[in-house]
């Protein structure tokens, strides 16, 4: 006992109580995880209730349009209205939803990032009527937290992935370009890691997708980074004026530049005061 | 040059010369050239004559307030001086001099903040006190007969021929003939360097290494060449490709081997776009060109060879987004819009034993834009 005492009281013995309790954690969980369906059934009150706040979301503020039953609208030329949300999965509702695009306001080309509505400001209620949809049919789900960490991307592989699979609509820096028809790549500064996995998994609107066979999980971890890392870069020399690249921001600079020459020079040739008593 | 216009101002009368002259001179004026000089002020023209001149009268009580004005420009300039003395000395230079890449942002801002600072401050005192303080007057300037007089010119001509006389050019006909014979390949050197301008591309351009590759995979018994991921460098499987709407650019296994890889690419960069199998309608002749509406065409769009590579999924377009060629992805990559002139170039693949995507041959035609020998 004495010598246990004495061990405690070490310096580091703090340390590895706390490296042993979350050592324990993890085998215990790791032990429990595979699991995960005896578990949720233990847990069933819970998750059917999550289901039902799922369902009554949906039917609130995306049946008007996807119908009631997520098979999708048309009006009465056979035009669709509104796609069909079965089997499109929890990632594209988490991307849509989470980005504000969905619900939209008034269908169009382009759907634009905007601040989501009041109800899916709180993560539970989008997990939960992502939830739902992924119950009708299945599909791509949420990547993990880990899956999308930036840090853990190689930023080399993903910049060359960007650059021959993305930079062509979005730009080599993610500032996005024009499409046609009124449609535009957006530009990637405010989203989110697990955003840019979703969006490459689910491939919303006219996007391409790649999906996890053809970009695996490690690569789409890479293009992350690569994101991330970019727009976390200094502009040196002042704004970036977007980063749209160096012939605009040519432009910019010369307009600028001989302007303030242009009138610099009007300015020293000005007329001058003529003297007094000539 | 200066002390030719000296002398020739001072062979002109005399009489021209002062504010108001122009009277004694004889207008013998070309037409074309500009008048002469006494009936126009060469410096500080724009005036016009002083008499009709509007413009703000001299005031003393204004150049003093412009006096402060300036100096206090100057005043800016000397504390921007200091400042970059101060911070080149006490910051910049601080342990024992630069303090790395890290700091040379910060660095270079600082210093060349207080060195705009000070030019600028003195740039506009000066500009100040000239435009303020400063008065002016109307200055004549007498301009000289442009051509040389005849006696100097004989003078030249004379010294020139005593010249070539006294070296013995004109005596001696071996060293002026050896002489043109060492000078002579110089001067036709730089027509050689148009040489540079080749070689000429020969058959380069009208293959790629799709189809050298396809070859020598077939000749070792194999279906063709595997389509590789640009970037991962992994072979495809069909299956694995499986999603309608998905794209990825791919090129040829083994073209990193190749003598001059980037070469190699830039010809035979392919965007493989998986097109919903209702939706595509293939080229006549090219039914086996595709699996199931996977489909492989040039990246390089036929205008001017820029990666065409936006495509849309929604309307299967894919787009070039130099000029805007847009190609019908679903209907052999046809142009829709824009100045390409021909199709994107679609590559025959296939699949092989394993259910990896190849291709089974070269493009059908040259890749990119137009050149002189395409025909």
């Amino acid at each position: 006992m004495k010598r246990f005492t004495a061990w405690r009281r070490r310096p580091w013995a703090g340390y590895a109580v706390v490296l042993v309790a979350l050592a324990t954690t993890g085998v215990v969980y790791a032990g429990f995880s595979p699991k995960a369906d005896t578990a949720e059934a233990s847990n069933s009150a819970a998750a059917a209730q999550d289901m039902a706040n799922g369902k009554q979301l949906f039917n609130q503020n995306c049946s008007s349009c996807h119908g009631l039953n997520a098979q999708g609208t048309k009006d009465e030329k056979g035009r669709q209205i509104a796609p069909s949300l079965i089997g499109v999965g929890a990632a594209s509702v988490d991307f849509q939803v989470s980005t504000g695009r969905m619900p939209a306001m008034n269908p169009g080309a382009q759907m634009p990032r905007k601040k989501p509505v009041e109800v899916f400001r709180n993560p539970k209620n989008v997990a939960d009527v992502a939830a739902y949809v992924q119950s009708l049919g299945g599909g791509p789900t949420i990547p993990a937290p880990e899956q999308v960490d930036p840090e853990k991307g190689d930023v080399a592989l993903g910049g060359k992935l960007f650059r021959t699979n993305c930079a062509q609509c979005h730009n080599f820096a993610g500032s996005g370009g024009a499409l046609t028809g009124g449609k535009y790549a957006p530009p990637l500064d405010e989203s989110t890691p697990t955003q840019i996995y979703e969006a490459m998994l689910t491939g919303p609107y006219a996007m391409p997708l790649f999906n996890d066979t053809t970009l695996t999980p490690e690569a789409k971890r890479a293009i992350i980074a690569y994101v991330v890392q970019t727009r976390e870069e200094p502009n040196p020399g002042g704004n970036g004026l977007g980063r749209i690249g160096p012939v605009a921001e040519g432009i910019a600079g010369w307009t600028v530049g001989m302007g303030l020459l242009v009138l610099a020079a009007m300015w020293i040739t000005a007329r001058k005061p003529k003297k007094q008593h000539d | 040059m200066t002390d030719n216009n000296e002398i020739e101002g001072s062979q002109e009368p005399k009489a021209t010369g002062g504010t108001d002259g122009g009277e004694g001179r004889a207008p013998k004026r070309v037409i074309g050239t500009p008048p002469p000089a006494g009936e126009r002020q060469l410096i500080a023209s724009d005036e016009g004559p002083p008499a009709d001149r509007p413009g703000v009268e001299f005031d003393e009580r204004s150049a003093r307030k412009a006096e402060r004005v300036v100096a206090t420009f100057f005043l800016l300039a000397f504390l921007g001086s200091l400042a970059f003395i101060v911070y080149f000395i006490g910051f910049s230079g601080r342990d024992g001099g630069m303090h790395g890449i890290h700091r040379a942002r910060e660095s270079n801002y600082a210093l060349g903040s207080a060195m705009t600072v000070a030019f600028l401050g003195i740039a506009m005192g000066v500009t100040v006190w000239v435009r303020r303080v400063m008065t002016t007057q109307p200055l004549v300037q007498q301009r000289s007969e442009l051509a040389t007089p005849p006696e100097e010119k004989q003078g030249f001509t004379d010294s020139f021929l005593q010249g070539a006389e006294e070296t013995g050019l004109t005596k001696r006909p071996l060293l002026r003939r050896t002489l043109l014979l060492a000078v002579a390949p110089l001067g036709l050197a730089p027509l050689l360097l148009l040489r540079d301008l080749g070689p000429l591309p020969e058959k380069r351009l009208r293959h790629t290494f799709w189809g050298e590759a396809a070859k020598a995979a077939q000749r070792s018994g194999k279906k063709g060449v595997r389509l590789l991921v640009d970037g991962t460098e992994t072979p495809l499987k069909a299956s694995d490709f499986n999603s309608p709407g998905g794209i990825i650019t791919v090129i040829p296994e083994g073209v990193e081997k190749t003598h001059e890889p980037l070469n190699e690419i830039a010809k035979a960069a392919v965007l493989l776009i998986n097109i919903p199998a209702d939706k595509f309608k293939p080229v006549k002749g090219r039914e086996n060109w595709h699996i199931n509406g996977i489909v492989a065409y040039s990246k390089i769009c036929t205008h001017v060879g820029c990666p065409a590579a936006l495509y849309e999924q929604t309307t299967h377009h894919i787009l070039c987004p130099c000029h805007q060629s847009t190609f019908d992805a679903t209907n052999g990559a046809k142009v829709l819009f824009g100045p390409a002139a021909r199709p994107l170039p679609q590559l025959p693949i296939s699949v092989d034993d394993e259910g990896y995507l190849v291709a089974t041959a070269d493009f059908p035609e040259p890749i990119g834009p137009s050149f002189w020998e395409r025909g």
